[in-house]
């Protein structure tokens, strides 16, 4: 693999004879091309005045999601963070309450309770967007945990970003999921940036995940993680060590924000020569391409471009066509009757 | 009917649980094949093995989170912290993650776990180690808040916790570990929510909780037999859900009203009680109502500061001897 010197990306590795079938590689461009056309319509939208509060976009990390997405099983669990609408949506949460809950519309995800941080599906395996920085390590070695105790053989999966991997938590989930053999995959989205600020800046290490697996018994994995079949193949094995009670997984996967941190953020503290070529590797362009060399025709995949601009403004017309949330609505689901009484 | 200790009595009202769903379990530092520190999970390894009764390190973080992530997929997780002091180092997951989600997804996600943990003052490990902590789960909307005053309640209460479809802080006093008392033979549960009036009587209200409900009725037999005052003594039992009603219910008939508060003064409890009995029993009040606490100080190692520092029976006597002369 090679290494993201600061100033220059890693090449693409080429790659026209992968194992993975052309469904299979459809399907993941598909997703891809999903998770990007609802962000930058989010980001639109937010300028426009109609999404409200932050939004923390996964433009140029849609590899991530949709790779590991691909590996897993319906009923495994997904652990993302507040930039997890990639996350959401890959494990086919539809896009109109995505966008109504950035709307803070009656008909969101979360009915105008949570917002763009904190998207979950449970019946997806959507367990939830977690807004504190590590919070979800431990969370989702909780579900791994009860998995494992259930004999249910589902995993559960945990997006994280670099500057994660400076975090309490992080430790603590990483050895207590080694120790416990738990069926967890941690996945460090290495975006290069903890927030605004190179994570080579403010971590003792080259490799902010890899380089401490060592430190809990793990193999350290390093992923090109804009390259979304060479995620696939790394989720898969992980998901199979998983399932078969060999313990969890740290897979560090190298990827860029194309954006700054959050709406608020115009990224200007980033060399224009590393912008550059990180964009040159932009996930979608280099799978369009190794698709397009495998025989797919460029008709078909323009075809699933347009379907999800499409599916995109049906999404967004709906999620418009949503009221605001009545106030009623506040008192309600604090507790599992329904209610937020805390006296009599 | 069975004597068990208040320690003894957390035990066995986890086992009752355990043994009726197996979805039950219990995680924390030092409590399988140790028991733990205070021996408040004795025998539960031996009864339930390794798989249900499970060792942690010390990551407080990661006990706390992992038992939020296996109480939203499917257990009823009970996690134990050591001390109730460790609670600060998992804010986040209680009071952002825990006390938060339900609300955050719209009912998608819930939360049937217990936090139990060692609570309370009097045993002179200074302030670390030593703090009556319910007033910060009590101040987060999304927590439930139990505080046992004796072995029954400990077991009838715990089972309730385990029981409960959402987050319960369970707090259990370390001076009433070694209390010993008659525990009901059977299934035994005590819901949450419910008030107990241990002590009637017409001519004042004492609302205390936890340890400072035996020193309570202690002090209310002494005002008695030597004052002639008869103090009606209610112990609150779990402060989220507070039952409100049994308070204003005992106010309205003897117009009087202490609180006995182990925590630091300020924002205790009692304050949110004297809110509510200004609010919706003003009329019913003969004399100002008055608030016996720790003042605002961590508490010493010393015993002898520490005991003076804690309300002591004396102190919650004179108090209320003073007050209802003042008020004659």
């Amino acid at each position: 693999m090679a290494s993201p010197a600061k100033k220059s990306a890693p090449a693409i590795p080429p790659d026209v004879s992968s194992d993975v079938s052309s469904e299979v590689g459809i399907a993941l461009y598909r997703t891809m091309v999903e998770c990007r056309q609802l962000e930058v319509r989010a980001q639109e939208l937010f300028f426009e005045g109609l999404v409200r509060g932050t939004t923390h976009l996964g433009t140029g990390q849609e590899a991530v999601a949709a790779g590991f997405a691909a590996a897993m099983r319906s009923d495994d669990y997904t652990f993302c963070t507040y930039r997890g609408h990639n996350h959401t949506l890959a494990r086919g949460v539809p896009m109109a309450p995505i966008l109504a809950e950035l709307f803070g519309r009656a008909n969101g995800l979360l009915g105008g309770k949570g917002g763009s941080m904190h998207l979950t599906s449970v019946k997806h395996g959507a367990m939830g967007s977690y807004a504190i920085v590590g919070a979800h390590l431990p969370i989702a070695l909780g579900a791994a945990w009860s998995a494992q105790y259930r004999k249910s053989g589902q995993v559960a999966v945990c997006f994280f970003g670099d500057g994660t991997t400076n975090i309490g938590a992080f430790h603590e989930a990483l050895n207590m999921a080694a120790v416990w053999k738990a069926p967890v995959v941690f996945v460090c989205e290495n975006n290069q940036y903890m927030e605004y600020t190179p994570i080579g800046a403010v971590t003792a290490v080259p490799r902010p995940a890899a380089d401490r697996a060592s430190a809990y018994g793990l193999e350290p994995i390093v992923v090109d993680g804009n390259d979304v079949e060479a995620v696939l193949a790394v989720a898969q094995t992980a998901m199979d060590r998983a399932r078969a009670g060999e313990g969890p997984s740290l897979i560090e996967a190298l990827t860029y924000r194309h954006g700054g941190h959050s709406r608020a953020d115009p990224a200007k503290y980033r060399p224009a020569d590393e912008v550059k070529a990180w964009l040159e590797r932009d996930p979608i362009p280099a799978h369009r391409t190794r698709l397009l060399a495998r025989g797919i025709s460029e008709t078909d995949l323009d075809a699933i471009d347009a379907k999800v601009r499409d599916a995109v403004a049906a999404a967004e017309a709906e999620a418009r066509a949503g009221l605001e949330p009545s106030v009623d609505v506040i008192p309600t689901e604090l507790w599992s009757d329904g209610g937020s009484a805390w006296r009599n | 009917m069975a004597e068990l200790t208040y320690r003894a009595a957390g035990a066995a009202g986890i086992a009752q649980e355990m043994a009726r769903d197996e979805s039950v379990v219990l995680i924390g530092e030092d409590i399988g094949a140790a028991g733990g520190v205070f021996k408040l999970s004795e025998g539960l390894f031996d009864r339930f093995g390794p798989e249900r009764v499970r060792d942690t390190p010390i990551s407080e973080q990661a006990i706390v989170g992992a038992v939020m992530g296996a109480a939203m997929t499917g257990l009823r997780p009970v996690g134990e912290l050591m001390f109730s002091d460790f609670f600060a180092v998992t804010w986040d997951m209680v009071v952002n993650q825990i006390a938060k989600t339900r609300y955050m997804t719209n009912g998608q996600v819930s939360l049937p776990l217990v936090l139990r943990t060692a609570n309370g003052g009097g045993l002179r490990f200074g302030a670390q180690h030593s703090q009556s902590i319910e007033n910060w789960a009590m101040a987060i909307p999304g927590l439930k808040v139990v505080a046992p005053s004796n072995p029954a309640d400990m077991l009838g209460l715990m089972a309730a916790a385990i029981r409960d479809p959402d987050p319960v802080i369970m707090c259990e006093h370390k001076a009433l570990f070694a209390v010993k008392g008659e525990v009901p033979d059977g299934e035994h549960v005590v819901p949450l929510g419910q008030a107990a009036i241990v002590r009637s009587g017409a001519d004042c209200t004492i609302v205390a909780l936890a340890a400072m409900v035996p020193k309570a009725v202690e002090a209310a037999e002494r005002l008695a037999s030597e004052f002639g005052i008869d103090a009606e003594v209610i112990d609150l039992r779990t402060l989220i859900p507070l039952d409100a009603q049994t308070i204003l219910a005992s106010v309205n008939r003897t117009s009087r009203l202490f609180t006995v508060e182990e925590n630091p003064r300020v924002l205790g409890w009692g304050a949110e009680i004297v809110s509510i009995i200004a609010d919706e029993a003003f009329y019913s009040l003969d004399a100002p109502i008055v608030r016996i606490t720790s003042p605002h100080i961590p508490l010493s190692s010393a015993a002898v500061l520490e005991d003076a520092t804690i309300p002591s029976v004396d102190r919650i006597v004179a108090t209320i001897r003073r007050r209802l002369d003042e008020a004659k």
